[in-house]
């Protein structure tokens, strides 16, 4: 299924960035999603701002379905 | 984004019919099928193909039927229960319905924010374990987009907006067509951005010039890797 195409070969200075794995629970914390239950009651805006005060971050955001709404926070 | 769905609901059938016949008739609604969307919807009023993957029957109870079906995205599930209800030829409304899958998102992975609330109370107090069980890396979150990987000397000016250039690019996945939403990686499998194909990958392996992936969102801060000035 994952079939790849080769522009170049280049190697990565471990200087800069991070591997995922190797983030620090901060760091994951700004770079996750989360699935939330979302009862009719609360907005999805209301429930994106409780999650910011929750993880005490700045920016978060969500993407709606049915149900069921998934912050991401960043 | 053109997601696989997952649904269960409830068919109500206007007119009670045998088990053996609504089983064996919800066969021909498996696999490709013609669908003319809704006369409210979003899209133009014309018939068009949509995969089902499949339709099983959770349960019946006199007239109503509790399903679950997984689609193709942009398949109307008000209209396909209205479908096999003329299909039954006693006719047939959607009574429930709850989404239960996008892409790779379960509804099992859901919590409340109290879980949230808690579980981040437990990392505070030295225990991480419930809240990693909680949180989806994005990475992972993205996992259904195709991927295109960049050099690090790339990274800085994209995530300051600029669009994938041709010699950016170290691989990318093949099956990518232009127009398509595709993701943005650093060689560390960094999401750096999300974005529009502008070529198909095998134009991209050849391409001197030009936009290969023009970005909509980026994820990564400025300065995370060094700017090629």
């Amino acid at each position: 299924m994952n079939l790849w195409l080769i522009k170049s070969e280049e190697e990565t200075d471990t200087q800069y960035g991070k591997r995922p794995e190797e983030r620090t629970m901060e760091e994951t914390i700004k770079n996750s999603v989360m699935i939330v239950d979302k009862n009719s009651g609360p907005t999805s805006h209301q429930i994106t701002d409780w999650a910011k005060k929750i993880f005490q971050v700045k920016k978060a955001g969500h993407s709606g379905t049915l149900e069921k709404i998934e912050e991401i926070l960043l | 984004m053109g997601l696989e769905k997952e649904y269960v609901g409830v068919m109500h059938l206007h007119k009670e019919v045998p088990e053996e016949v609504i089983r064996k008739t919800i066969l021909n609604f498996v696999g490709k099928i013609k669908q003319l969307p809704p006369v409210k919807s979003a899209v133009a009023r014309r018939e068009r193909e949509r995969e089902i993957y499949f339709f099983d029957i959770l349960e019946i109870e006199g007239r109503d039927v509790l399903f679950k079906v997984g689609c193709e995205a942009g398949t109307y599930i008000r209209k396909l229960v209205h479908d096999l209800g003329r299909a039954l030829m006693v006719g047939a409304h959607m009574a429930e319905l709850r989404r239960t899958k996008v892409g790779n998102f379960i509804e099992e992975q859901s919590h409340s924010l109290m879980e949230v609330k808690d579980a981040y109370e437990f990392w505070k107090e030295g225990n991480e374990k419930p809240l990693k069980g909680l949180l989806i890396n994005v990475e992972e979150a993205i996992e259904h987009v195709k991927k295109v990987f960049v050099k690090d000397s790339a990274v800085d000016s994209i995530c300051n907006g600029s669009p994938v250039y041709p010699n950016a690019l170290t691989r990318m996945q093949k099956e990518i067509i232009a127009g398509e939403t595709v993701a943005v990686f650093s060689l560390k499998n960094e999401l750096v951005a999300i974005g529009i194909a502008k070529m198909d990958a095998e134009k991209m392996l050849k391409a001197k010039r030009g936009t290969t992936v023009r970005t909509d969102r980026v994820f990564m801060k400025k300065g995370t890797y060094p700017s090629w000035k």
